[in-house]
């Protein structure tokens, strides 16, 4: 191949890790005006390259050209000088920082040392407009949901005149809404001559817009090739390393998983916390309910609501018929109940801890601080985890900053399966999980509702909910609009209730 | 043997110790050998090494009460002025001046200067889980009006004792060793069974990386604040009661003054991050002791008073340098690309 023709080559790229290597002679080339998807499997390696071509890691081997100039970027600001722009796959702003300021951090436009707020301001909600994010960026960030913290990091890459941008799982908490504004604006950078890397574990959004398909699997590079020539299937199976048994459509489990059962376990009535008023809904024991709407319009809101994270201040938490004091996260879990939040970040991983004081941190709360687990007892807890989740770790006292992503997720859910709660609250739990584990999960969901369990579901994944809900509410604009059961539940059926029939429109988000 | 030799290496106290080891050994060099002659007179062990352990058991206790803070991600920079008003408490009632019913009993004045620290630790302890202030915003209150509280105990003078029994606090000894160690010992073996034998020590180090984590999964994040704030009061109370009892006296303004840095420089030296996260209690004594050594044998050396301090803070210089995990990496970067050139 011509290297002048290239954009970006990596050549023979290693990188070891204290007992994993994650990366071991990985080829990858990127072209002007070409938008490149880089999949793979959990711990495959995706964010280990890009973080090796952005300068977070320093390669143990291979060679980096851009524009056939050989490169070395030391930190991510040098590669951002070089004309390499990212969106890394843990949102990394400034939570409590303005919207404003995440997006203009470091670029302060302005004279010589004085900051023009009003510029920054308007541009910011300039910028931001362009995705049909209104919003109001002189708030805080982390007022705002995971997606559109999401947002507001791919907004503050795109906004660089960059040769090539980087976008690690950007699509991973977002709805179908944003992912097609999303790619519109990719498309229109891809005009303009930008090369685009595009790392993501929805086939059907890479299908969508790359061009080119590059796998990587267990650290190796697996090929490389135009994304017309190769089909769902194979790529699957180069993904995984074997066949691949597709699971489309809804499995009858899921339709029969609580539907129609009528054992009542929690009732939420007329219950209200400080971000979301008036909720009344019923969960039944054994049944999977979903809840589904667009961002912002309300499902995580009530999840914390039922776990206390927000505790009630009007109306009624009913569990198994009895007026229930959950205002803590403490006093839910004790009633029965488990969440596993949304923002894995913030929320979920205790990173500095190993992967087995994070599985058995709920549990051991729950239990009481006075009655330790036994270091044996924690061992066995993890390892059985660590198997039937097959998380990809050198070893359970691995520190749990150093899994990839989608492993990480895996280890806040194994924390809230392993409290074994009558309810458990599921906010995204397959994000950014590869598809093969994401199967399992489901399944999984499903069989434990089989078994007795309840169970929401939100996910923004239209297919998922379909595959796993029993029930399901719709929720717009902080308000239960409508509800769909056993056979009502289907992709049309939902996108069409969750716009309320009408065509979706920008709509500011408040909290 | 090399394996478990390896693993320790590895571990926190490893750094700590061998900087204590390093120091130690020089003072012996340097006084050739006087350093660590021990004499036993009436049955007391004498000598420099014990020197620096009674010296150092104000410092070690109050290292032992703040480790724990600290790892939760706060600080509490109020143990000197606690100090001050443990110590104001206890010789006021020995001395009869306050509460003079009790005439002069030293086991009431050991209760209630104790109590008077739990107390100090949960009003900051209630400030920083409760009212959600800032650690070092919430101590210094405590730390500024703490001192004006003591002055009013002792109704602004300082307050000389005579009372054999309460001496004994920091002047006695038993089996040979002085007393204060026996404290020591106890405040240690306490706080290593609590975060050994029971999963707080895995909470604290949950909160001190990740505090709203740590409440989602059910930690009661407020409630093990406010108890380390309150332990790390008492510990401050009987620090106060060791140094009074060394000089005989109260003096509100002089006690335990400027300490509260040293009790956290022993626990950073100790190497747990002031971010929070894991800890060391053993690791923090170690820094006390490190810390105490220093200050002896700068003492000891005969450096001018003027230059001790200049001195102090160059060797803390490089301990913290030792103790940086950058630092470490760099010079372990330096020496693999070299291995890598010349393989
Ligand atoms: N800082 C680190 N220290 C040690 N090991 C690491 C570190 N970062 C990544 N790894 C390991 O390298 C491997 C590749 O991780 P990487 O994050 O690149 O996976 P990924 O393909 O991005 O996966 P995902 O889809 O889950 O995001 C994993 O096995 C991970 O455990
Ligand atoms: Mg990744």
């Amino acid at each position: 191949m011509d290297t002048q023709e290239k954009l970006l080559e990596m050549e023979h790229i290693t990188k070891i890790f204290p007992g994993v290597r994650a990366l071991h002679d990985v080829h990858f080339s990127l072209g002007r005006g070409e938008i490149h998807a880089l999949l793979g499997e959990n711990g495959a390696g995706k964010s280990t390259l890009i973080k090796v071509l952005t300068g977070v890691f320093e390669r143990d081997e291979g060679e980096i050209f851009l524009e056939g100039r050989a490169i070395s970027p030391q930190s991510p600001q040098a590669a951002q000088n070089m004309g390499i722009s990212t969106v890394y796959q843990e949102v990394n702003l400034c939570p409590n920082l303005s919207v404003a300021e995440n997006v203009y951090i470091g670029r302060e436009p302005g004279s010589a040392g004085r900051i023009d707020w009003k510029t920054i301001n308007r541009k910011a909600a300039e910028l931001l407009g362009r995705f049909d994010l209104h919003i109001d960026v002189t708030q805080n960030l982390d007022r705002y949901s995971v997606a559109v913290q999401q947002m507001v990091a791919i907004a503050r890459a795109v906004d660089i005149s960059a040769k090539v941008l980087i976008l690690d799982e950007p699509t991973s908490s977002l709805t179908a809404v944003e992912v097609r504004k999303l790619f519109e604006i990719m498309r229109m950078l891809k005009a303009q001559g930008m090369g685009i890397i595009f790392v993501t574990h929805f086939l059907d959004q890479v299908y969508e817009v790359s061009d080119t398909i590059t796998v990587l699997r267990g650290g190796e590079y697996i090929g490389s090739s135009p994304a017309a020539d190769l089909p769902k299937m194979q790529l699957v199976a180069k993904m995984i390393g074997k066949e691949y048994e597709d699971l489309e459509g809804r499995p009858a489990a899921a339709a029969a998983a609580g539907h129609g059962a009528k054992d009542l376990f929690l009732r939420l009535e007329g219950a209200a916390s400080a971000r979301i008023s008036d909720v009344n809904i019923d969960i039944q024991k054994g049944e999977v309910l979903g809840f589904s709407g667009l961002l912002g319009s309300g499902r995580s809101e009530i999840a914390r609501l039922i776990f206390g994270v927000d505790p009630i201040v009007e109306g009624d938490i009913e569990i198994g018929g009895r007026h229930a004091a959950v205002r803590e996260p403490i006093a839910a879990m004790r009633a029965g109940i488990g969440f596993c939040p949304e923002n894995r970040k913030s929320e979920g991983i205790v990173g500095d801890l190993s992967v087995r004081e994070n599985i058995m941190l709920a549990l051991q709360a729950k239990q009481g601080m006075m009655k330790a687990m036994s270091r044996r007892q924690s061992e066995k807890l993890a390892d059985t985890y660590i198997k039937a989740l097959s998380i990809k770790t050198p070893s359970r006292d691995q520190s749990t900053n150093n899994l990839s992503g989608g492993n990480q997720q895996k280890v806040i859910l194994a924390r809230w399966l392993a409290t074994n709660p009558d309810l458990l609250i599921l906010d995204e739990p397959t994000r950014g999980i590869d598809i093969g584990t994401k199967a399992e999960i489901q399944k999984l969901v499903i069989k434990l509702a089989q078994d007795g369990m309840s169970l929401v579901f939100i996910s923004s994944e239209v297919d998922e909910m379909v595959r796993c809900c029993g029930r399901m509410v719709i929720l717009r604009e902080k308000k239960l609009v409508g509800e769909l059961a056993g056979d009502e539940i289907s992709e049309d059926m939902i996108v069409k209730s969750m716009a309320g029939g009408a065509q979706f429109e920008p709509k500011t988000e408040t909290v | 043997m090399s394996q478990k030799l390896k693993q320790f290496s590895k571990n926190q106290i490893f750094w700590p110790l061998m900087v204590l080891l390093a120091i130690l050994l020089a003072n012996g060099v340097i006084s050739g050998g006087q350093f660590f002659e021990m004499r036993i007179v009436d049955g007391h062990l004498y000598g420099r090494l014990i020197d620096i352990l009674r010296n150092g058991s104000k410092l070690m206790v109050l290292a032992i009460g703040i480790t724990m803070a600290l790892a939760t991600g706060g600080t509490d920079i109020s143990v000197g002025s606690v100090m001050a008003i443990s110590g104001a408490v206890a010789c006021s009632i020995v001395d009869g001046r306050l509460l003079s019913g009790v005439s002069g009993s030293v086991t009431v004045a050991i209760v209630l200067a104790l109590l008077a620290g739990l107390a100090c630790g949960l009003w900051n302890g209630v400030l920083i889980a409760k009212a959600k202030i800032q650690p070092i915003v919430a101590t210094m209150i405590l730390m500024v009006a703490g001192r004006g509280i003591a002055q009013l105990i002792t109704e602004g003078k300082i307050v000389t004792i005579n009372s054999d029994a309460y001496y004994f606090i920091n002047g006695g000894y038993i089996l040979g060793l002085p007393f204060p160690l026996f404290i020591v010992a106890f405040a240690f073996v306490v706080v290593m069974l609590f975060t050994r034998k029971t999963a707080s020590g895995l909470f604290i180090e949950a909160i001190g990386v990740n505090s709203v984590s740590s409440r989602f999964t059910g930690i009661k994040v407020d409630r093990i604040k406010l108890m380390i704030y309150a332990f790390s009061g008492l510990m401050a109370a009987v620090a106060g009661l060791i140094e009074s009892a060394g000089i005989k006296g109260a003096d509100c303004n002089n006690a335990g003054l400027l300490i509260e840095l040293d009790a956290i420089l022993s626990v950073a030296i100790g190497g747990t991050s002031l971010f929070g996260g894991r800890f060391s209690i053993p690791a923090s004594v170690v820094g006390a002791l490190i810390i105490q050594s220093i200050s002896t044998s700068v003492l000891a050396i005969g450096v001018a008073p003027e230059v001790t301090l200049v001195v102090k803070s160059l060797i803390v210089i490089v301990i913290c340098l030792v103790q940086s995990k950058k630092f470490k990496e760099m010079l372990a970067g330096k020496f693999s690309r070299r291995a890598v050139k010349e393989a």
